[in-house]
């Protein structure tokens, strides 16, 4: 499997992405640049997590206007695995790629801290190697994870079963229906506000965040025959 | 604005306003052998600035040992180099921003933060993460909630945008620092030994480019702001504080590192205090070389700008760079690359004389040396306070008699000192990079060095009250308290970058302060052989003609051998035992006990016996090493029984302790007796660590062992502390928190 991270002017997630992918996959990785207009030769590709373009005048939406986002949507029309963490979530959701905003938590403060999430759905193709209702612990770290649509669109989010991951005991950030990570319809799109490359080894805090990145090579490995 | 002429300088005294005295202006004019223009005296009013040129501190500075056969670079750069192995090295260095944090809180801690870091990259290296040191008044007081709040939320602001984990430091409320907070930022990086940059321009003919944000009218003077006291028109300098831009520095940061790796730069340095002034009077004057700028080609925010606020300009996100002649395009192109703005401003020219040009004309020539090299030195005079005198006969202990030691555990467990300070690190982001192995929480920050299998202990500390009370001892214990976190840690205390935070040095009582208490630190410094290796002073921290308590902060990495040596203060497992290393006698002076009971602090600070302190040090070590301890850690503020508490939370398992002594239970169970350290072993190796501490003749004993749910203490067969551990937890986690959503009604 072979992975893009996508480098943005302020994104600092990207080489802890890189290294988690090298770490617990052993598979290749690149960073790739804001301007690439192609990314046809990537199987997956992630949208890290940090402040791309200094979150001015909203978080994510600045960086919708880079030239790689065009190619990031056409190879989500292909249905190729998208990832994008924390700013990258909030990257989609601004791209359209995903429904609704993440807004500022509640409580108006940075929050940074192991959580507890409970994973909703086991049968994806990035949670196949959890198990349904399982608890992990994830690190979140974020001042606007508040997720929030309207009501119709909360309906099609549990109806279709779009949501993957939940905040398991108090919510952070006061998001809609304690939402931490969703999908697109077809389900080949991930938004999640929790950072998985922060939790791949004991010494993180927690490994529990390494399985994503595992499902993921196992999804991919089966569409491959 | 109309500048004033060199007469009108002169006659009008105009350079008393930045701060310069009678005597320094002959002197500037004596260099000049002329008057100087406006341009040139503002040039030379910040260069001589206290926080610029050290004139008041100099001489003492020079009592700290600065080298050691680990130690790369010493004080003078951006940061101090100290050598890690594997051709790899630390860089660090700490920096106080507490006169713009006490007008404009958020921003003044932002870009505190975002100087200290270029501080780092501009010696080449990777920073690696962040720490701080923090001094407010009382929390009871809306005015020092408000400062609290923001100074945290700007440090939290600026570490967080450009992805650089803050992963530990302290913070200490009291009244002695009302209206003149204390923020002290520390960075510390990574580098490999042939990338290290220094500040230097080389070379005539060489160009000096301008990289980063462009020169607006903010920061004018900070630097002059610094070096005097805080008073009522001080809110009117607001201007004098700048506005950071982490996004900047961040794309700043990244095009650095891509020129150094890719070996094009001769020179390198931050555009910090004195902005555009004293990075290119340094760089010429380290470089034995004149320079010409070309004021009209500086990038700038707003117009008609003259030289002089061109020069005096703090703007933050800016660089100096020299290169050799020819490669101008390759270090723009990088620039273009991350967005960033660029310019040729001038060049390197031979002899020494530093002349700016603006609108074809000749604004300023002045030899560059003088503004360096022959800054002003004091000698100030020392005086013993009065009430240092006067604590000579005070026995802080006959104050403290029948007091209750379940009570006086909740009670300082609730201070907001001793309080858990989850409310401040859970708003920094400690975990990017995917480095940090101990997280804010135990008693130093342990962060890996990835492809290798060592980790970088780190830890920020200082204690005002000790210091106040016995500078000598209390300089000791700064710096063996700060090596006692790291060690305990599982790490070798490398060396230490220090911010010496006190009152105006032109007070004899406050110079004897800051004398003292150097002498203490460098004593310590020498027996632990941690070399200073670079730091910053900040003086003049008054409020209304009351100084703070003097507070050097101790800054202190260490460098640990292997992953597995890795060790954390929590009690890790049912059935350990608890061996506590040290004596104790009953030392309550500076204490919380004292503060807690009497509202105020007297007598002597606890006496620290330096030669102890290390063969405790080296004992812990080693026992760390050889895989024989589960958890260290210090016993410090609050003693044992705060030591004690302190682990079981942080585990989340109670304790069974029986202590035997001939003293008062409480006064024994909260002495500050220094060099002590509380470890806990599992049951079948507690002889094989009792036989290596006794190896370094330092007293062990087995106190009692980890168990149970509650936190049980007794003293001679009397139990005199019987607490839950998830009640202490609550009352610890929840202090602070409780405190800040007080109503805003209150009084102040």
């Amino acid at each position: 499997m072979r992975s893009a991270v996508v480098v943005f002017p302020g994104s600092n997630c990207d080489m802890d992405l890189v290294h988690a992918i090298e770490d617990v996959l052993g598979e290749e990785v690149h960073p790739v640049w804001h301007h690439e207009s192609d990314l046809s030769s990537y199987d997956a590709i992630f949208l890290p997590g940090g402040f791309s373009y200094g979150d001015y005048l909203r978080c994510g939406s600045l960086a919708t206007f880079s030239p790689v986002m065009e190619a990031v949507k056409k190879e989500a029309e292909t249905g190729k695995l998208i990832v994008g963490i924390c700013n990258g979530f909030q990257i989609l959701t601004e791209a359209g790629l995903l429904p609704g905003a993440l807004m500022r938590n509640d409580h108006l403060q940075f929050r940074c801290e192991l959580e507890p999430i409970t994973v909703e759905r086991a049968d994806s193709a990035f949670t196949r190697h959890y198990e349904q209702g399982e608890t992990v612990q994830i690190p979140i770290a974020h001042a606007e994870g508040n997720y929030f649509c309207d009501e119709d669109t909360l309906q099609k989010l549990e109806e279709n079963g779009q949501i993957l991951f939940r905040y398991a005991d108090q919510n952070p950030n006061g998001s809609l229906a304690n939402i931490a990570g969703i999908t697109n319809e077809k389900g080949n799109v991930l938004g999640m506000m929790p950072h998985p490359e922060r939790a791949i080894v004991d010494w993180m805090g927690s490994p529990d965040g390494a399985r994503l990145f595992t499902s993921m090579l196992a999804y991919w490995k089966e569409n491959q025959q | 604005m109309i500048e004033p002429t060199a007469e009108q300088i002169r006659d009008q005294q105009l350079y008393k306003e930045m701060g310069l005295t009678s005597e320094e202006y002959e002197q500037v004019k004596g260099h000049l052998g002329r008057l100087p223009n406006w341009t040139e005296i503002g040039i030379y009013s910040v260069m001589w600035s206290e926080h610029c040129s050290y004139k008041n501190s100099k001489p003492l500075l020079k009592k700290f040992p600065t080298t050691g056969p680990r130690i790369l670079l010493g004080p003078g750069e951006g940061a101090g180099v100290i050598d890690i192995g594997d051709e790899q090295a630390v860089v660090f260095k700490i920096e106080s921003h507490n006169h713009p944090s006490a007008v404009e809180p958020f921003q003044g801690a932002a870009t505190g933060v975002g100087g200290i870091i270029r501080d780092v990259f501009s010696m080449g290296a990777r920073p690696v993460a962040l720490l701080n040191s923090l001094r407010f008044g009382e929390l009871e007081s809306s005015q020092v909630r408000y400062l609290f709040d923001n100074v945290v939320a700007g440090i939290a602001h600026y570490g967080n945008c450009i992805g650089i984990p803050t992963v530990g430091g302290e913070v200490v409320f009291d009244n002695a620092y009302d209206g003149n907070p204390l923020v002290n930022a520390m960075c510390v990086g990574v580098i490999n030994h042939k990338d290290l940059q220094k500040g230097v321009a080389t070379g005539a003919g060489n160009p000096v480019i301008y990289v980063g944000a462009s020169t607006g009218r903010d920061g004018i003077h900070g630097a002059t702001f610094a070096s005097e006291e805080l008073n009522e028109e001080s809110e009117e300098k607001r201007s004098a504080v700048q506005v950071g831009d982490p996004f900047m520095e961040k794309l700043l940061l990244e095009a650095c590192l891509e020129m150094v790796e890719k070996k094009m730069l001769l020179g390198i340095q931050d555009m910090g205090a004195a902005g555009l002034t004293c990075s290119s009077a340094e760089m010429a004057a380290k470089g034995g070389q004149g320079l010409d700028l070309n004021l009209d080609l500086v990038p700038q925010r707003e117009t008609g700008m003259t030289s002089y606020e061109i020069m005096l300009s703090e703007s933050q996100e800016r660089m100096l760079l020299v290169v050799e002649k020819g490669r101008e395009e390759e270090v723009i192109a990088i620039c273009n690359k991350w967005g960033l703005q660029s310019a040729v401003i001038g060049e390197v020219t031979d002899g020494n004389q530093y002349r700016l040009f603006q609108h074809g004309k000749l604004v300023a020539e002045i030899p560059v040396n003088t503004l360096v090299d022959d800054a002003p030195v004091y000698v100030r005079e020392e005086k013993v306070p009065a009430y240092y005198v006067a604590n000579e006969s005070v026995n802080p202990a006959e104050a403290l008699v029948n007091i209750d030691a379940n009570e006086a555990l909740t009670k300082i467990l609730q201070s907001p000192n001793m309080a858990s300070k989850k409310y401040v690190y859970q708003q920094y982001d400690f975990m990017v990079r995917t480095s940090t192995a101990v997280r804010p929480g135990s008693d130093a920050a342990v962060v890996v060095v990835r492809g290798t299998d060592k980790a970088l202990a780190m830890s920020t500390d200082g204690n005002g009250r000790y210091v106040y009370l016995d500078p000598v001892n209390g300089g000791r214990i700064a710096v063996a308290e700060s090596a006692r976190n790291i060690v305990c840690s599982g790490a070798q205390p490398l060396g230490m970058t220090d911010c010496l935070n006190f009152g105006s040095p032109e007070k004899p009582e406050v110079y004897w302060q800051l004398s003292k208490s150097i002498d203490g630190m460098s004593e310590m410094c020498e027996v632990l052989q941690t070399p200073v290796v670079g730091g910053n002073v900040s003086l003049y921290n008054e409020t209304k003609g009351q100084p703070i308590y003097p507070t050097p902060v101790v800054g202190m990495v260490g460098l640990i051998e292997k992953r597995e040596h890795i060790t954390t203060q929590a009690f890790k497992q049912a059935n350990d035992v608890l061996v506590l290393l040290g004596d104790t006698s009953i030392e309550l002076g500076g204490s919380e006990l004292q503060q807690a009971y009497t509202g105020s602090i007297s007598g002597r600070a606890p006496v620290l016996d330096s030669e102890k302190e290390k063969v405790l040090q080296q004992a812990v070590l080693s026992v760390i090493r050889q895989g024989l301890v589960q958890s260290a850690h210090d016993v410090s503020e609050g003693g044992i029984a705060l030591a004690i508490a302190e682990s079981c939370i942080s585990g989340n398992v109670g304790a069974k302790v029986r202590l035997e002594t001939e003293h008062d239970a409480a006064q024994y169970l909260f002495s500050e007796t220094q060099s002590r350290i509380l470890l806990s072993v599992p049951q079948e190796k507690v002889e094989a660590v009792i036989e290596v501490i006794n190896q370094f003749q330092v007293p062990a004993q087995v106190i009692g062992e980890v168990t149970g749910e509650t936190l049980e203490v007794h003293v001679n067969d009397q139990l005199v502390v019987n607490r839950s551990v998830s009640e202490l937890t609550n009352l610890w986690e929840e202090a602070i928190p409780c405190k800040m959503t007080a109503s805003s009604t209150s009084t102040n």
